[in-house]
Parts: structure tokens; sequence; C-alpha cells
């Protein structure tokens, strides 16, 4: 392989690992929180492509703006599903919880079958993201670029809450032991809220991305993604925000680099994810940047 | 006693009953040896396991590619052809239904020396996992499984002879297994592992006991599936049939194989007759536009429902016995001991000023 | 609660039993389309088509035509139990559909043991009708469009390589790759490189990274159109120039509102163009389809409403509503004025059709000659 043709692969891979990271934090935000998986997050992120998608073509409003409002509305969206889905069944043994976490994610896909009908739609580019940028054999858009930079600059401010705030501070300490917490008076139903209210809306962000990254929505798009970005998150360590990006980087290398290499395993690129996730699972279950691993 | 009544009603329902219905008692039958099995490693054992679709998936592709002749595998193998031995052998459909059971349980019995090194949620996306890469090879190991075109033509074996016989002989079992030592071992180590762990109750090997079993039965309801369909791809096998299961088995009460012949009798059912909501239907002169897709919608929300209000699903724990049928109008009525809302909740005594 | 979702189960029984055919003076016609899924796009836009004939055309026999439709979700599967359901419990007369070649196969035997006839309106595969009695289409078969494609490359993009990216997970797309590979060589061309993929893709910088070192004359993509627009536009983005030629697959409005500006010049092969429209039949079609929806039809609103006239036309001529007497009325066809152009049905099941080679020119889908067979 040549270098260019490596380096044309690894622009691909990097700016693929962002978004995994992205979604995988919302996801490890939540488990550090209430220790339940959020199988819904995948979809979360399909609605954020949706609530998007839908501003631009019947609001007409300028992408901008669309793409904002739209990552508020799906922060509000895993309010919605918090306090309405997850707080009942907060009691609840486990496998109560797991099983309705994926009735949730069932529910959030056919709604939006239903909603918004069976067919694809397409999801507009602006221009500043879909030039192509060429350097000698090299070629790639805009947008490659721009998503490291932008879930850069989001994991950033991520981190500046959680580690630089009171809610965050309240976060991390939920995580540790939430009894306790509440014996001191912290409304941990707020800061629950407040956790997937940020991951869903990281998870909105990456959604949107990746539907200008491949420029098509359909109300099962977020499945394969959500999966993707909790292997990424428990290779990471899950309950750990920079694990998860960083498990989401590496996921994104690994799946594309793999490919790269041996392009006849290109159909088991899928594959790939779920391989990783049990060799981790099997040998180092706390992940890359380790957390005790809660029963 | 109650096998004879099955034998006569199956003789009837062969040769009268519609094609249409012919179908929907198969489909309940498999359903039913599904959800059994499935119950008994996440309800009776505990073990919170998502691997149905892929033991199935192995179930099917195996029983398949044994009973093809030559000339259907030709047809079907378009793009690359199978690989030999594969390509020649065709034997009976209840060999191939045993064999496809023991494969299947062969990979149960590996995967869950992986498996059961965790728990919890763990477990379930370890299994997850492997029902994914399960799918994902099905779908490219081109020259074995035809891949994302799968395998057409198969000869439709099923009728309701074999997957009743099947659906008897699996509750049989299972139901044996479940009243005995090994149930009890398993039930235990669903209750409280540690302490099983120290009663000397060895939790891996009843796990792996539990997940083999399930395992054998899955594979066979999956080549009895195969071969009433006709036509297999990986697409059938993806999460969504595990979750349909998952279903099944909370809706019927986890742990208990009554409930999940109940349920699964229930979802087969009330699958068709949900139908209606997805196309349009008349009330009288009422016309209701269909919308396409709202029958998963509202299953999703029982399931979500289910969970929050029922968790303990139709049967919770209990089994069947006549006992508790003659008494079921009785005690539906009256709230001491009610089977459908659980023991009476004592008032707390507020206290008086 | 469990009481209620029990009463609920029984309400739903009742009112499932209850809701059956009260027209008596109908004829009952099947409908099994893909209305969600990855083939959506033909499945509406065929319903689309057959419910702007039915208000054209809404009798048969003196008697008003009564359309069922159930969605086969795009899936093989769901097709099969569409078509039993639609046959043991609807009690349609005939059926309409499937819109994809191996739906339509997996449906068929169905149909076929049942003695129910059935129009595939866009199903192109030749094993769809291949030792059937009860299956027809109205749409040309694969070998020829595979070779018209291949002629095309050859003759007018003058293209002495080629490669090819197959969807190996449906039967139509592999067996127009085998077709046009076949013709193509014949003619003296070379295949340089052909690669795979599953219509589901999303990402497709491998197999483009496999075809651009090989630079072929021209890149053919017998795909749906989804993966056509995604394909080309990642192509296009990573610096391949190559004329792209698919298949009657990527007429939907997807394929240019995904692909944006990067699907301008793809070149395919299809079954219909509103400008080269000669029949009555298709200039009455358009001009209700541009009153009612402002736009022009494409194939599948066009292929989809000729499966209606036809199957009509037939039980017209069987003058009865019995399976085996609409099926050798199917299968004697002769020149039916429909809205794709002279379509005559053999009993093999197949309509002999002319071609129409459409390209993509500013964002809309230009007529650019036909062929006849």
């Amino acid at each position: 392989m040549t270098f260019s043709g490596f380096l044309q692969q690894f622009i691909n891979a990097i700016s693929l690992g962002s978004l995994y990271a992205l979604v995988a934090i919302g996801y490890t935000m939540v488990y550090g929180v209430l220790r339940l998986i959020n199988f819904a997050h995948g979809d979360v992120l399909m609605a954020g492509c949706y609530f998007a998608f839908y501003g631009m073509l019947v609001f007409s409003l300028p992408w901008w703006v669309s793409f904002s409002i739209a990552i508020l509305l799906t922060a509000l969206l895993g309010i919605l599903i918090d306090r309405g889905a997850y707080l009942p069944v907060r009691k609840a043994p486990r496998i109560s919880a797991l099983i309705t976490a994926i009735g949730l994610s069932f529910l959030l896909e056919s709604l939006a079958l239903v909603i918004f009908g069976g067919r694809v739609k397409p999801f507009h580019r602006p221009s500043i993201f879909g030039q192509v940028i060429q350097s000698g054999d090299l070629y790639f858009i805009a947008l490659n670029l721009w998503i490291p930079a932008i879930t850069s600059l989001l994991i950033l401010l991520l981190l500046i809450v959680v580690y630089r705030t009171k809610v965050g501070m309240s976060m991390r300490a939920i995580a540790r032991d939430m009894t306790t917490v509440r014996l001191m008076g912290v409304d941990v139903n707020r800061i629950t809220s407040i956790t997937f209210a940020l991951g869903s809306a990281m998870a909105g962000a990456g959604g949107i991305m990746w539907a200008l990254k491949y420029p098509q929505i359909d109300p099962y798009m977020g499945i394969i993604p959500g999966l993707k970005a909790f292997v990424a998150a428990v290779l990471g360590g899950i309950g750990n925000v920079i694990g998860a990006a960083l498990g989401g980087l590496l996921l994104g290398v690994l799946e594309v680099m793999i490919i790269a290499f041996l392009p006849s395993l290109a159909g088991y690129k899928d594959a790939i994810a779920f391989l990783i996730l049990i060799l981790i699972l099997l040998f180092r279950p706390t992940g890359l940047m380790g957390e005790r691993l809660p029963l | 006693m109650s096998l004879v009544v099955l034998f006569v009603f199956i003789y009837w329902a062969e040769t009268n009953a519609t094609e249409y219905q012919i179908r929907l008692l198969n489909n309940c039958a498999i359903f039913i040896i599904l959800a059994v099995s499935y119950n008994l490693i996440n309800g009776i054992c505990g073990q919170f396991s998502l691997e149905p679709n892929a033991f199935i998936a192995i179930g099917a592709y195996t029983s398949a590619l044994l009973t093809m002749g030559p000339h259907e595998k030709q047809i079907s193998y378009i793009i690359e052809p199978l690989v030999w031995p594969l390509s020649i052998i065709s034997i009976p459909f209840w060999l191939s239904l045993v064999i496809a059971g023991l494969v299947t349980a062969c990979f149960a019995f590996l995967m869950g020396f992986a498996v059961f090194r965790v728990r919890g949620d763990y477990l379930a996306i370890v299994t997850l996992g492997f029902g994914e890469v399960v799918r994902v090879v099905a779908n490219n190991l081109q020259s074995v499984t035809n891949g994302p075109l799968g395998l057409k033509g198969l000869t439709p074996y099923t009728n309701l002879w074999w997957s009743f016989g099947f659906m008897v002989i699996t509750l049989f079992f299972i139901w044996r297994l479940t009243k005995s030592s090994f149930g009890r071992a398993m039930k235990a180590i669903r209750e409280d592992e540690v302490a099983a762990e120290a009663m000397g109750v060895s939790s891996f090997r009843y796990k792996m006991m539990a997940f083999t079993i399930s395992g054998f039965f899955e594979g066979v309801a999956g080549g009895l599936l195969a071969h009433l369909i006709t036509t297999i791809s990986p697409v059938l096998f993806t999460f969504f049939f595990t979750f349909n299961l998952l279903i099944i088995i909370v809706i019927g009460g986890l742990g208990s194989t009554t409930g999940a012949v109940i349920a699964s009798i229930i979802f087969i059912y009330s699958s068709e007759a949900l139908r209606v909501v997805d196309e349009s239907f008349s009330i009288g002169s009422l016309q209701i536009a269909g919308i396409p897709g709202m029958r998963m919608v509202v299953f999703a929300i029982l399931l979500i429902i289910v969970m929050i209000f029922a968790r303990e699903g139709i049967m919770g724990r209990r089994e069947f016995s006549w006992n508790e049928l003659i008494n079921l109008p009785k005690s539906v009525i009256g709230r001491k001991n009610n089977i459908l809302f659980g023991p009476a909740r004592k008032r707390e005594k507020k206290p008086t000023k | 609660m469990k009481k209620v979702f029990v009463l609920s189960i029984i309400g739903f029984a009742v009112i499932f039993f209850a809701a059956g055919s009260f027209g008596a003076e109908t004829v009952r016609v099947g409908g099994v389309m893909a209305m969600t899924g990855a083939v959506a796009a033909y499945g509406q836009d065929a319903w689309t088509g057959i419910q702007l004939a039915k208000e054209m055309v809404p009798t048969v026999l003196g008697k008003q035509v009564e359309l069922v439709l159930v969605d086969s979700k795009s899936d093989k599967i769901e097709t099969a139990n569409a078509v039993s359901r639609l046959i043991e419990k609807e009690k349609v007369i005939a059926i309409l559909g499937e819109n994809t070649s191996g739906n339509t196969m997996a449906g068929a035997p169905i149909a076929e043991k049942a003695m129910v006839p059935m129009v595939a309106s866009s199903a192109t595969n030749p094993m769809v009708t291949q030792g059937k009695k009860y299956v027809f289409r109205t749409c040309f078969i694969d070998p020829y469009q595979g070779e018209i494609a291949a002629k095309y490359a050859f003759n007018e993009l003058k293209a002495k390589t080629a490669a090819l990216i197959v969807d190996k997970s449906q039967d139509f797309s592999v067996g127009l790759a085998k077709f046009f590979k076949d013709a193509f060589t014949k003619m003296g061309g070379k295949i340089v490189a052909e690669t795979f993929c599953v219509t589901e893709d999303k990402d497709f910088s491998a197999q483009i990274s496999f075809i651009k070192p090989t630079n072929p004359d021209v890149i053919y993509e017998p795909l749906y159109y989804s993966p056509v627009a995604l394909f080309t536009k990642q192509a296009r983005e990573l610096g391949m120039k190559t004329p792209v030629l698919s298949c009657d697959g990527a007429q939907a409005d997807e394929l240019i509102q995904i692909g944006g500006k990067e699907v301008e010049g793809v070149a395919f092969t299809g079954h219909f163009h509103a400008k080269a429209a000669t029949t009555m039949l298709a200039k009455d079609f358009i001009a209700r389809f541009k009153e009612k929806y402002k736009t022009e039809p494409n194939s599948f609103h066009a292929l989809g409403a000729d499966s209606y006239f036809i199957l009509l036309d037939a039980i017209t001529r069987a003058k009865s509503t019995e399976g085996p007497k609409i099926r050798n009325a199917l299968a004697t066809t002769k020149n039916f004025e429909g809205i794709t152009g002279k379509i005559s049905i053999g009993e093999d099941g197949n309509a002999e059709k002319t071609m129409v080679i459409m390209v993509v020119k500013d964002g809309k889908f230009e007529y650019l000659t036909s062929v006849n067979p």
C-alpha cells in the first residue's frame, strides 16, 4: 500500500473514530451514573438527524441554526427518555432496566418509521463541508477535517463541565456512590437528567456529522453506529469519559485500517467491532482506562 | 392423556385446517420450543443472555445444508459454489434436525467458556456480540452459507407432526429438567450465585448445562423454521428475533415454562391480529387507515408497560397446575392471594393524631 | 393491568374477525409492495401508479376493483408472508407485485401453488418467471438489459475496460452483473475489476480503493438507488472521474437527492421516460399524474400502473375471475398499449419491451434514446 493510500485511509479512520467517540461518551456517562446500558442511545442519534433534516427541509432554516436546534431537541429527548422510561425502573432489578432499554430502542425506531416514513431521506450537505480537498494523490472532503475538530471542541467542553463544575462533580460522585450522594442532599434525579441531556446532545451532534458524512438517513441508521459506539465505550473503560473518546478513536482506526490492509475482509467490517468487544470483555473487562468492574 | 388429545387435534388439523391456520400452528409450536429453551437459560438459570438468534441461525443453516439436494444447492449458490463435502450431502429431515441441534449445542459449549467469564449486563452484551458475529459471518462466508442471498428452495418438510412432535419432546425434557436436582441447582444460581457456590453448586457447570441444552433445542427449532419458510438468509437472524423471544418470555414470566408456552401462543396470534393496525381495516362502515409499522410500535410500548407495571409477567415464576386452573376464577375475583395481582399488600397504618 | 391486556387482545380479535370484507360485489386484487425498507422508493412509486390507474379504470366485469395492500418491507420473508396472507386471508383473485426480483421470487412459489396469477411490475431477473405458469411481469428481463448496457458502454462511451460493483445481497444485481459481463466481453471489452457490497452499505472506500488503480473506462453499477448514489458520490470525492453506467434501479428521486452534483452524468437503462411516451394511455396517464402530483411519472409509477391495466385487460378478456382463466389471458397479451409502450406477454410470462436510456442532467432524469428489441 502506498503512503498516500495509507494516509487516505487514516484520515477516514480519524473522522470515523471521532464520531464513535462522541456517541461513546453518551453511553459511558449514562452507565457511569446509572449503571445502565442505554440501548436507545443509537436511536437518539437517529432522532438528532431527523430533527436536523426537518429543520432544514420544513422550516427552511439555515443549516447551522437547524443543527443547533436539533442538538437541543435531542438533549430534550434524552431527558424525556430518562424521566419517562428509565426513572420508573430505577429501583427494579437490572434485567428489567435492560429490557426496558431494549424496548425503548425498538419503540423509537418503530415510531420513526411510522412518523417519518420508510424511504431513506437525503441529508443536505452544506458546501463548506463538501468541498473536495486535493493534495497530490490524496483526496478528501473538508468534512473529514471538520469532524475531528468539532469533536475535539465538544469533548473539551464536556470535560470542562465534568471536571470543573458542580454539576460535573455531582455526576462523578453519583458514579461512585449514588446512595451517599442522595444522603448529602443532592437531587439525584436532576443530575441524572442532566447527564442524559449532555450525553444525548453529544449523540445528536455525532449523528448530524454522521449524516453529513453519509448523506442518507433512515429510521434504523442508528443501530450499528450505536452498537459500535458502545463497544468503544467498553474498550475505553466504561464510565470513563476520556476512555470513551480514546476507545472511539481506536475503534475507528482499527476498523478502517484492518480493512485497508486486508481488503478481502471488507464484508466482516462490522464483526471487527464485536470481536474486539468479546476479546476486551474476556481479557480486560475494565477496558483501557480501567474502572472497577461493577456487578 | 393430554398427549392423546394433542394427537387427535393434529390429525384433524392436518386434514381440515386451512394452509394459513396450519402455518400459524407450526409457528406456534416452533416458538414454544424457542421460548421454553430460551427461558431455561434466562429465566430458570437467571443468566441474561441474548444468544437465540445466533443459535437459531446455526441450527437453521446446518439443517438446511444437510437436507438440500445437490441440484438445489447449485441453484442457490450462484456466486460461489458450496464447499465439498456439503455440496453432495443430503440426509433425511429428522436426522438433520438432530445434527443441527448437536452442532448448535457444540457451539454453545465452546461459547460458554468465553461467555460465562462475565456476568450481568456484560453477559448480555457478549452474547449479543456473538449473535452479531454469527450473522456477519453467515453474511460473508459465501462458499458455505451463500452469503446475503441465503438459501432458497428448501423442501417444506416441517408439518404439524414434526413441529408439535419436537415441541412435546422439548417440553417434556425441559419440564423434567427444571423439576430435577439440576433445575434446582440452576434456580439456586439464579437466586444467589455466591451462596450457591458456597453450597457446593458449581455455577459454571450448571450454567454451561443450561446454555448447551438451550443451544440444542434452539438449533432444532432453527431447522424446523428453515424448512417451514423454505428460504433463509442472514437477515432473518438479527437481534430483532432475540428481542421477540425476550418479549415472549418476559410477558410469560421469566422462569416459568408454562408462562413461556402461554406467551408464545399469545404472541403468534396477536401478531396476526395486530396486523390490522398495519393495514387499513373497517369497523362496519368506518374506515380506519392503516399505518405501516404501527404494529411494532404497539409491541414495543407493550413491552415497556409490562416492564414498568407488571414485571412478573403472566405467570411470574409459577408453573401450571390443575389446582390453580380450577381455582382461577375464584382467585381472580378474590383479593387475598390474587394470582393476577400478587399477594395483597398490607396497608401501612397511618399514625393517628 | 393484565386483565386489560387480555381483554384488549380479545377486543382486537373481535375487530379482526369482524372486519372481513363486507363488499360483496367487488373484485379483490392484492398488492404486495415495498412500502418501507431499502427499496421503498419502488414500492411506494408503483403503488402510487396503481392507485392512479385505479382512478382511471375503477371497474372490471361490471364490478368495483378493491385493492388490498400489504407491505413487503423490502424483505423476502415478508413478501412470502404477504403473498400467502393475501391469498388465504384476503382471498384476492390476483396479486400485483413485488417490485424487486429477489423478493418476488420469494413469494412466487406460493402464488404458483395456489394458482393465483402474480404480475410483477419491475422484477427483471429471468428466474422470476422461469418454470412458473402463474407469474408474469410487465418489464423487460436482465439478459436484455445487461446486453444493451454493454452495447452502450462499448459503442457510445467507447469503453474498452470496465469495473463492476455488485450488490451480492440481491439476486437482481448478481444476475445483471453477469449478463453485462458476458455481453461486454463478447464484444471485446475487458473487465478489469469486480467488487462487492451489500444494499445497506454506507461506506464504499474499500471498494473504491480497489477499483481506482485499475483505471477503468467505465464503472458499471447494477445496484439500487441508495448504493448507486453513495458509491458514485464517494468515488467522485475520492477523485475518480470515470463515467458511470447504471441500471433501472437507479431511477428514483433519492438518487439525485442523495447523490447531489456527484451523480450528474450517470447514465442508465430504464423502462420509461415521459418524453418517450407514445401511446394514448401514456399521454393520459402522464397528464393526470402531472395534474395530481405536479411532476412527471417515472418508470416505477408507469410500470405499476401498467401492471394494473394489463391485469384488468386479462380479466376482461378472460371474462372471469378464476385464476387459470386469467392466467391464460395474461399469457396471450398481444401489443397491449401500455404506458411504458406496446407490451406483449407470452407463455414464458415475460414482456417484450422497448428500453429507454436516460442520464442525470441538471438534477433531473433526462431522456437520451430508446432501444427496441
